[in-house]
């Protein structure tokens, strides 16, 4: 049985920032949503409300910066970036910042719709020179989350999972490597986010079915370490396949294609996330399955990739966890 | 640095570099220098208390923009001497006046005359929209509205750390409509961020025209007050005014002096341009030399020998 851990990040980031001055955590009007509200009553001193304007929240973040302090910005993803876009680039990515931007509810994390679903962001900051891009894809990530963002030069993107989020590993994120979860010789597996789960619930069926998968889980998206991937691609016969919790432009798929078409790498690869569509509101395991982000989609893009059926169901993968849509874990449904 | 000038003069002066500039490379910022030459002279001359000039007279060449890869990157704002804690900070937020900035950094001995000479040219720092690492600049204001809330969370960092220096910005009347400049107005006064000062030179003027004739602003001080800001109307060519202003008390909020001008002050046939002034570029040989004997004689100078 999978450990849950309750509101990792709300002991996290209290743990990390709590007493260091150089570390001042904004909100924008969601504060007990981005699991903060337990440091704003504990260390008032250190917290600064900045109400729903995002824009001027990303340029008053600059500001902070400019004056030497390591502000850790909390909202949705979503709107971190899609209304400040123009604040983000000019007061954070161009000068370089060391503003941490905390982006709760990637992908389809959240029944919120379209307007709460940051199902583009990875893309859009892969484009924004000196942007560092990290997404957490277990509780020990979120642990560890903050440390890691603070040891970048530069501004930091972080997609952070919330509520009750499962212990898959138990090494921190070391920035700039990634995980290999699993050495096989058939066919390389490469997932992110909350789509590592869905992976390894298909791990036994697939080695059931005689399938050697080797697996990697990337938490740093940017920097990228490309001679790692291509040694991971040389090692598998029959070629990748990724999935994530975004749209497949421009995400992990592209960052894979662009780094073996670089390489003029000539497997096959199999893009599984969003396809150039926009998600609607729904629970996580709805919203994953009618989207193919979940495990059953990714046994098919393997069939697919091998051209071959396994006769794997639904029934011989591990159980899906179902969250409460109404949890206490989580300040509201969304 | 002590003042060698009368506040005056330096505004003068402004209006002098500005139009010769202008005349010599058929175009330029002139209205601008215009509405503003006083508001800047005053700071630069009087208001602001800021240190020794930290970077040459002559303006370096670009040394590229900030990268992990990039040792010799630099802001402008060294032409405004160290960011020490005792001393102001200035941001020119509305960066299309970069080269009324430049003007008065050489009136008031920061930059050399030969900076404006680089204005615009390939490969120089002096740029024409003023850009971080442009003199007088330190942070990015290409877009309207950002400024006054970087300069909120530069000085509430500052007053964390106990900084005495205050935090001014320089704005325009256009960026009063963008939403950003009242949130940012809204979040100093909700945090008392009262070492926040900014002058504003209301010229009525925006790219499209007339402010009114573009998008009707209304009173923009009942609305500052209304978001919380202490703020004063005054002649924005009356330096005692100015003087006066900045003695308006604002205990936990911060200070924004409307500056009313006009966009054509001591350049009286600019009015002939109205209401195109953004960007005065002249149609013909013919206005571009009346141009230049009229605008001289309100300046006192010769006109410009743009011949040679």
């Amino acid at each position: 049985m999978v450990e849950m851990v309750n509101r990792p990040y709300a002991t996290a980031f209290e743990k990390f920032a709590a007493g260091n001055p150089d570390i001042l955590c904004l909100s924008a009007d969601l504060t007990s949503s981005c699991e903060i509200d337990g440091f704003r009553d504990r260390h008032p001193d250190q917290f600064i409300s900045m109400g729903m304007a995002e824009q001027n929240m990303l340029s008053f973040a600059g500001g902070l910066g400019l004056a030497g302090f390591r502000p850790f910005i909390h909202t949705f993803g979503v709107f971190m970036y899609r209304r400040p876009y123009d604040q983000l680039m000019a007061s954070i990515a161009y000068p370089r910042r060391k503003v941490r931007l905390m982006g709760f509810l990637p992908g389809v994390t959240t029944p919120g719709g379209m307007t709460h679903q940051s199902i583009e962001d990875i893309s859009v900051m892969r484009s924004i020179p000196n942007m560092t891009i990290l997404e957490t894809g277990d509780a020990t990530e979120v642990e560890s989350i903050c440390e890691a963002a603070d040891s970048i030069d530069g501004p930091v993107w972080c997609r952070v999972l919330r509520g009750s989020v499962p212990r898959l590993f138990d090494t921190p994120i070391k920035v700039g490597e990634m995980r290999e979860l699993s050495a096989g010789d058939d066919i390389l597996v490469v997932t992110s986010g909350i789509c590592t789960e869905e992976a390894l619930r298909a791990r036994s069926a697939l080695a059931k079915a005689g399938l050697s998968i080797r697996h990697l889980h990337l938490h740093t998206i940017k920097p990228f370490d490309a001679k790692t991937l291509l040694d991971h691609i040389g090692s598998v016969k029959h070629g990748v396949i990724t999935l994530e919790n975004h749209v497949t432009e421009g995400g992990v798929g592209s960052l894979v294609a662009e780094t073996m078409a670089d390489a003029g790498v000539g497997k096959r690869l199999i893009r599984l996330g969003l396809k150039d569509t926009y998600a609607h509101g729904g629970s996580r395991p709805y919203l994953m399955r009618y989207y193919g982000l979940d495990a059953v989609a990714l046994v098919k893009g393997i069939e697919d990739l091998m051209g071959q059926q396994f006769g794997i169901s639904e029934d011989d993968l591990d159980t899906a966890r179902v969250e409460d849509v109404h949890s206490l874990v989580k300040a509201e449904a969304l | 640095m002590r003042n060698e000038k009368r506040t005056e003069d330096v505004a003068l002066g402004i209006r002098r570099r500005v139009f010769e500039h202008t005349i010599r490379n058929n175009g330029g910022y002139l209205s601008q220098a215009c509405s503003a030459a006083e508001q800047l002279a005053w700071l630069y001359n009087e208001q602001l208390n800021l240190g020794a000039p930290t970077l040459p007279a002559i303006p370096k060449p670009f040394e590229g923009v900030p990268s992990p890869n990039n040792p010799n990157y630099h802001t402008g704002a060294g032409y405004n001497g160290p960011a020490t804690p005792d001393f102001d900070r200035l941001f020119i937020a509305p960066a299309h006046y970069a080269l009324v900035a430049y003007a008065t950094l050489i009136e008031v001995g920061r930059m050399d005359e030969a900076g404006l000479k680089m204005f615009n040219q390939d490969g120089s720092s002096v740029e024409m929209i003023g850009a971080e690492h442009s003199p007088g600049m330190e942070v990015h204001n290409g877009t309207l509205g950002i400024g006054l809330s970087t300069a909120a969370g530069l000085a509430y960092g500052r007053r964390l750390k106990g900084d005495k220096g205050k935090t001014w910005v320089f704005m325009s009347d256009g960026e009063v409509q963008e939403g950003q400049t009242w949130e940012a107005i809204q979040a100093a006064r909700f945090h008392g961020i009262d070492s926040l000062h900014a002058i504003m030179d209301v010229n009525d003027q925006q790219c499209d025209g007339a402010m009114d004739s573009v998008m009707e602003v209304g009173d923009i001080r009942r609305k500052m007050i209304e978001f919380g800001a202490a703020c004063i109307e005054i002649d924005g060519h009356d330096l005692d005014a100015m003087r006066q202003a900045v003695n308006e008390p604002h205990e936990g909020r911060p200070l924004i002096i409307l500056a009313r001008t006009s966009p054509f002050k001591s350049m009286q046939i600019l009015e002939e341009r109205f209401p195109r002034l953004h960007y005065v570029r002249f149609k013909s040989e013919d206005e571009r030399a009346r141009f230049n004997t009229s605008i001289a004689e309100d300046l006192g100078v010769d006109p410009v020998d743009y011949a040679h």
